[in-house]
């Protein structure tokens, strides 16, 4: 996709350079405002990685033809739509010089149509908020997909618009943008799958590597209190109020041992410690034998498995507290 | 050759040429720059049927490939990869421009045809003298011709560092690629399913590297801003160089001047 000098006139070249350069000197401030100084050998090195693998083959299966990475997604992924903007700025201009791909007085459109979409649409737009909530490799396979074949239909409507513009050309518009764009909707598809291999590499590799999930990445797998509060009573709720009502009705495994020895599930105790502790236990039992006092109802059954329930959770949940508040004065 | 090879092959070629004690080589990095920038803006500016007054402009990559003793032949190459796009662009110029300009024999030339040409002519020019450009300036000197335009330095330096690492990762994946295929024989390209880990791997190393370049980078001083050494002087006959070139494109951009030197010949 990268235009040659001779499809824009000096105009079109100059407006998009103007454009490029807003942007550029826009990352430029992003990047400095962040004043890490290992950020430049970073971005020199990671610009130095597209340019080399967009050299390597992937062989698409079934197809028998190849295909490459896509630059701008991956660069953002990994540092940012920034300082992967300036990285592809870099990337562009040496490829530009050094391998006549793309023209200098075009760059300004290539660094529109390659460098700002796949950087700025791609990582703002689709990657960071599709990693808002942590990553996974779905999410990551989707962004990549999404971002490369969105960007690579920008940037492709784009060449058309400058061309157009530029007037170098006698085909209709309407034709030139119809053989465009599903080209490159096909590549895209391609460089989104590797790129997605890739970053998902880096995922199970190296998860801190990848740009705008580090933060919650720390947060994955701890809910929130209110949350975790949440699920354990609705999970209470469930199994007391809905699974304790297919209960078995067979004795469990300690009544059937005690009936096949005395023949009767329940021990029979005789003595005042006995029937006074009895006594007690009819006068504070909400639900006794898991049913309203006097009834022998279902309703009964299932209000007393939430309320079990409950009462478990809040005292888990006390005593986590409590060991908690002990161990921190402990150590202080 | 894979294509990898190749690359590294080009960058080490180029950077050969660009280090030779020519007389073209010694002309200040600005001062080309400047001069290959308003050459291909001249070149562009051309209307799409000019082709006359185009064809002018081939005096300057005529001119400095002698004079400069650049090969032709590797400039012709660079080619390959900017004409296919301009052809398809250019190619459907004569199915829809049929006006007659001329004819050529029992041969009608169509508007169209002319466009086409004029087209293709541009695409060759701006390569050629991009060419002429990047054979005769090393990169940090084209950098420090970017300093000189004020552009920061911050992305100056990443620049640098980006051409630096090139010819060392290119060497990388080769290795990696050549040890895929041996072991991958008679397969065209990495299979889908190392896509990921065989990338991947190279990313994480790059990465590690790049840790330890910045690590260097501060053992030897590194605060920020790359130093160039002693900085580069215009002479009097660099500008000359400039001026000169530049009134000669002005000049083939607003006259006719072929046509002029043919009417000196033909009655």
């Amino acid at each position: 996709m990268h235009m040659a000098d001779a499809l824009v006139v000096p105009a079109v070249a100059a407006t998009m350079y103007a454009c490029s350069a807003v942007a550029g000197g826009f990352s430029v401030k992003k990047v400095r405002l962040e004043s890490d100084p290992k950020k430049i050998p970073v971005m020199g090195i990671m610009g130095a990685f597209v340019f080399a693998t967009q050299m390597i083959n992937f062989s698409i299966p079934g197809t028998g033809s190849s295909g490459h990475l896509c630059g701008g997604m991956l660069l953002s992924a990994l540092l940012g739509p920034y300082a992967g903007f300036l990285t592809m700025i870099g990337v562009l201009l040496i490829q530009c010089l050094l391998f006549a791909d793309g023209g200098i007085l075009a760059l300004g459109c290539n660094i529109w149509n390659m460098a700002f979409y796949g950087c700025f649409v791609g990582a703002l737009l689709i990657w960071k908020p599709m990693m808002k909530k942590g990553a996974t490799k779905g999410k990551i396979i989707a962004a990549s997909i999404l971002g490369c074949v969105l960007t690579l239909q920008l940037g492709a409507f784009s060449v058309s618009l400058e061309t157009l513009a530029s007037g170098v050309t006698d085909l209709p518009f309407i034709t030139f943008v119809s053989t465009m764009q599903p080209i490159h909707l096909a590549i895209g598809l391609v460089e989104g799958l590797i790129t997605a291999a890739v970053l998902c590499f880096v995922h199970e590799a190296r998860p801190e590597l990848l740009w705008g999930i580090q933060d919650t990445k720390k947060k994955e797998g701890r809910f929130s209190f209110k949350t975790t509060m949440a699920i354990l009573a609705v999970v209470a709720v469930l199994i007391g109020g809905g699974l304790s009502l297919v209960a078995s009705a067979n004795p469990d495994g300690l009544e059937w041992s005690m009936q096949k020895i005395t023949g009767s599930t329940e021990l029979e105790s005789e003595g005042t410690v006995y029937d006074d502790a009895a006594k007690v236990q009819e006068t504070t039992a909400v639900l006794p034998d898991y049913s309203f006092k006097g009834s022998d109802s279902v309703l009964g059954t299932s209000f007393s498995g939430i309320v079990g329930g409950l009462v478990v959770v809040a005292v888990c949940v006390g005593s986590c507290y409590a060991f908690k508040f002990f161990r921190k004065k402990k150590t202080a | 050759m894979s294509k990898l090879s190749k690359a590294i092959y080009e960058i080490h070629h180029m950077d050969t040429l660009a280090n030779q004690n020519q007389w073209m080589n010694r002309i200040h990095p600005l001062v080309k720059f400047v001069l290959t920038v308003f050459y291909i803006g001249t070149v562009v500016s051309f209307p799409k049927y000019d082709m006359a007054g185009l064809a002018g402009m081939m005096v300057y990559p005529l001119v400095v490939f002698i004079i400069g003793d650049l090969s032709f032949l590797d400039s012709i190459y660079r080619l390959r990869i900017v004409l296919p796009l301009v052809c398809f662009v250019g190619l459907f110029n004569p199915f829809f421009d049929r006006v007659p300009v001329g004819t050529l024999g029992s041969f009608t030339i169509t508007a169209g045809m002319i466009s086409m040409v004029t087209l293709m002519l541009k695409g060759i020019l701006t390569v050629l003298a991009s060419y002429i450009l990047i054979a005769t300036t090393t990169i940090e000197k084209l950098c420090y011709a970017l300093r000189l335009l004020h552009v920061p330095a911050f992305f100056v330096t990443q620049l640098m560092l980006t051409y630096r690492y090139v010819s060392v990762l290119l060497a990388e994946a080769n290795r990696i690629m050549q040890a895929y295929s041996l072991r991958a024989p008679n397969q065209k390209g990495v299979h889908f399913k190392v896509w990921g880990s065989l990338t991947g791997q190279l990313l994480l190393r790059s990465m590690d590297r790049a840790g330890e370049v910045y690590e260097s980078m501060c053992l030897r001083g590194y605060t920020g801003e790359y130093h160039f050494g002693d900085a580069i002087h215009a002479r009097g006959k660099d500008y000359l160089y400039l001026l000169f070139w530049c009134c000669i494109f002005a000049l083939f951009r607003l006259l006719p001047v072929l046509n002029l030197i043919g009417g000196l010949f033909v009655a």
